[in-house]
């Protein structure tokens, strides 16, 4: 099973996201910030993660140099989940070294087929 | 989980931010605020519109996103907060929440300050930026891209396939951002047939080579009948990196529409060949690193792959949504299982069971055991006073922003915790007394500052736990009650003698009294024909008590006193016409059994009871409420001694007194109808049904039965006449 890992501040997008994947038969972790985030990371093994950018304790940023810098896993697909669009947020999340980029509000299916492109889950 | 307990879960999520906003602001007004507590608001106000956005609640969705404008602008110090701008803050954040609340209800109704809100949070956005059109917030609300759609492939033949050239160059970040070629190209095997080059040449063979940096480019040809966006689909968050071409193809053929398409995409598919936002900086510290990350993904990651196929188990859990149907049938169930456990002990008792015997005391165990599940079940339903308490805050703003007064509010035991129906029921009596408090009770800052008192008005709301019930004070440092007015204005209105006498506390509780009104012109605030007799009412309905204090100059008081729930509550079981009723403990005073000499005859029918030197009238409570009677009031009655605000005290004579307990209130509303005098029910040990008086209800009802009774100089004549 795919298992992806959730990191959103706001209750209501995180049960968004695991509604909307768990549907389509991913298995969805979720954590409440940053740090939350990379604790969980480190408890697991995901397929890919999905980070919003704005978050207490440790931001979105924060989290990707934090996966990107270490020792296992280093190379899972993440996903920035924001609110901002264009392409200003494209070359500031790509140089953080995020994969890929989600606009909310998401549509369902938008987000299971990015996940299932950057997985290669079919 | 369906859209609406998202959208429930949206709510609740959004009552904690607008908690945690206020919270903030209120550090920003009183000068308490970190760096920290700015981002805390920003994340507040960016979350409720990240999650608002979901749900297409555009009106919520607009308005934060022009205060997320302004708060980003605090949080990277471009703005500098002065006394406007934390007015508009302070304001922005009450908007918020009432948005909040529309929303709730479903109302697409835009408040009528919001507009002004809106200018204000531009103005302070940056007029430099190109003023109200500067971030158009609609446009950062499109969707994300939509899924790809595989082609059908069954398209007729003579449709003529398109060749596209997709070069992909070498991305040095490719693998550390996550991306997987043979991902990205797979996804094109689904489109349309795929020839794949790849150029290795600028692949390093020397210890140079770094597996973490991408040195290949590809180029693919890509033919079948798809469109350019599938393409683009596919690499859609490397399009502007990778160059997109078709180089021949069917829709040439067909002719017109070309050109257009061409002159529209044409722009899009000229990409800079190196991208700037990938710099090399980034390549060579990745290289400085040792590559773990090659031998890392390997080997342990064929180990880890089985444990990832478990499902995540541990989620964290913070809060636990109940519908409230269930809450309230399981304290319908415990309240059963009170009064199961005394119809056992009562039956017990009956049968000639020994009191000291085992199963007595073993019934003690159960006893306490239901009363242990009966105060848990309670405790589900408390709730903090704390979001009603902000809710005040926001009212007071209003209040004195639409009046021009300066004040503040304060709040104490906040968490105190309430019942949450209380909490939902008090809101309305609660705003009608904070907007009073500001509009009849705080003077204008020129006459404080006259009188010698701060510029600044302060209202103190608190909540306490006070033997069993929550006391709930509204206090504010203003000019206090006027009693010469009051009393004219009562006279006038005919609501009482114009030769009256009363003491201080009668005058002002005659602002408990229906359609009494002080406010000599009628303000945009307190004009809304509410009085303070609905506040009283509400507050009795919850079976509560409302009192007030006033010092002249120094300010007004009123205390609130109510039942910790509304589902149970102390009660006094006595007895009346051979019927078993049950008076609510907190109106009892004392209880009296009276001496003859005591027992004073008054007029036709009435009499008054001597105590302590005062004369308090009885009300024959089987007569009142209309149980078939004859007996005079005599000393082999008891009376109950009954206090209420209207009527000050009263004794209620009844036959017996037999016990003092908790009972569980039945409504009679839902399930019969109202009954004058009566509140509720509830069922006693025996398992017979026993009526709960209305104390309030009985004292009116008894004013008409001996109207002549009610006033205090006819009392004074009875007095000397008694004597005489």
């Amino acid at each position: 099973m795919i298992n992806i890992l959730a990191i959103d501040d706001s209750l209501t997008i995180r049960e968004m996201v695991r509604e909307t994947l768990s549907s389509a038969g991913f298995a969805v972790t979720t954590a409440n910030d940053g740090q939350d985030g990379v604790d969980q990371f480190s408890k697991d093994r995901y397929d890919a993660v999905i980070t919003d950018i704005n978050m207490p304790k440790m931001d979105g940023f924060g989290v990707i140099e934090h996966i990107r810098g270490g020792g296992t896993n280093a190379r899972v697909p993440i996903l920035v989940l924001t609110t901002e669009s264009g392409a200003s947020l494209k070359e500031r999340a790509r140089a953080a070294g995020a994969t890929g980029w989600i606009v909310k509000p998401f549509q369902d299916e938008g987000l299971i087929s990015v996940i299932r492109r950057v997985t290669g889950a079919r | 989980m369906s859209r609406d307990d998202l959208k429930a879960t949206f709510f609740a999520e959004c009552e904690d931010l607008l908690d945690q906003l206020s919270e903030g602001t209120g550090e920003l007004e009183d000068g308490t605020a970190t760096e920290e507590t700015v981002h805390a608001i920003f994340r507040a106000v960016h979350s409720i519109k990240g999650a608002a956005g979901a749900f297409a609640l555009d009106t919520l969705v607009k308005f934060a996103h022009r205060l997320e404008t302004v708060l980003d602008r605090l949080r990277s110090g471009s703005l500098v907060l002065d006394p406007d701008s934390l007015q508009v803050i302070l304001r922005s954040g009450d908007m918020l929440a009432e948005l909040v609340e529309l929303a709730q209800a479903e109302s697409d109704e835009e408040p009528p300050q919001m507009a002004e809100l809106i200018e204000s949070l531009v103005a302070l956005s940056g007029a430099e930026e190109g003023g109200p059109s500067a971030p158009e917030p609609d446009e950062a609300f499109e969707f994300a891209p939509v899924a790809f759609m595989p082609m059908s492939f069954d398209a007729p033949d003579e449709e003529p396939e398109d060749v596209y050239k997709i070069r992909v160059p070498a991305i040095a970040d490719l693998f550390r951002n996550g991306h997987d070629p043979f991902l990205l190209f797979s996804e094109l095997v689904a489109l349309g047939q795929l020839e794949v080059s790849c150029d290795a040449s600028a692949l390093p063979v020397s210890e140079a080579f770094d597996p973490d940096h991408c040195y290949l480019c590809w180029e693919l040809t890509l033919t079948g009948t798809m469109t350019e966006a599938s393409i683009r689909d596919a690499f859609v968050f490397l399009d502007d990196i990778c160059e997109i071409e078709q180089v021949s193809g069917g829709s040439a053929a067909l002719g017109g529409d070309l050109p257009g398409l061409q002159s529209e995409e044409g722009p899009m598919s000229v990409s800079e060949p190196e991208n700037p936002s990938l710099p090399q900086v980034a390549a060579e510290e990745a290289a400085a690193e040792p590559a773990t990350a090659a031998s890392a993904t390997s080997e342990p990651a064929a180990a880890e792959k089985s444990k990832a196929a478990k499902p995540a188990a541990s989620m964290p859990q913070t809060t636990l949504r109940v519908d409230p149907e269930r809450v309230d049938r399981l304290i319908n169930t415990v309240g059963e299982l009170i009064i199961n456990q005394a119809v056992i002990t009562q039956k017990l008792l009956a049968s000639g069971m020994a009191s000291n015997s085992d199963i007595m005391s073993d019934l003690d165990d159960y006893q306490y055991l239901a009363r242990e599940l009966q105060e848990g079940v309670m405790a589900i339903r408390a709730q903090p006073v704390k979001p009603l308490f902000q809710r005040m805050q926001r009212i007071v703003r209003e209040a004195a922003y639409g009046l021009g007064k300066d004040v503040a509010l304060i709040s104490e035991g906040e968490s105190t915790e309430v019942d949450k129906t209380l909490v939902e029921r008090l809101a309305e009596p609660l705003t009608h007394m904070i907007r009073n408090a500001v509009d009849h009770g705080i003077e204008s800052s020129e006459k404080r500052t006259a009188a010698g008192k701060p510029a600044q008005g302060t209202i103190k709301l608190s909540a306490a736990h006070c033997s069993g019930d929550v006391l709930i004070e509204i206090s504010d440092d203003g000019a206090g009650l006027n009693r010469k007015r009051i009393f004219e204005k009562a006279a006038s209105q005919g609501l009482i003698a114009a030769d009256a006498k009363m003491t201080d506390a009668e005058i002002d509780n005659l602002l408990f009294m229906a359609g009494f009104s002080t406010a000599e012109k009628v303000t945009n605030l307190s004009g809304r024909g509410v009085g303070m007799d609905v506040v009283k009412t509400a507050i009795t309905s919850l079976g509560g008590r409302i009192s007030i204090s006033s010092r002249p100059g120094l300010g007004t008081k009123f205390s609130i006193a109510l039942p910790l729930t509304l589902a149970v509550m102390d009660g006094m079981v006595i007895h009346a016409a051979g019927e078993t009723l049950v008076a609510p403990l907190s109106s009892v005073v004392e209880t009296i059994r009276p001496k003859p000499k005591d027992i004073l005859p008054f007029g036709r029918e009435g009499r008054l009871l001597s105590i302590r030197g005062t004369y308090v009238p009885i009300v024959n409570l089987a007569k009142l409420l209309g149980f078939p009677t004859d007996a005079e009031i005599t000393s082999d009655n008891i009376l109950i001694l009954i206090r209420s605000e209207q009527s000050g005290l009263v004794a209620l004579a009844v036959d017996d007194i037999s016990d003092q307990r908790q009972v569980v209130i039945k409504s009679l509303e839902g399930n019969y109808g109202a009954i004058e005098g009566i509140s509720a029910a509830t069922i006693l040990g025996d398992g017979r049904i026993a009526l709960i008086i209305d104390t309030d209800a009985i004292l009116s009802l008894a004013g008409h039965f001996g109207r002549d009774m009610a006033s205090r100089e006819e009392m004074d004549y009875a007095q000397t006449a008694t004597m005489g």
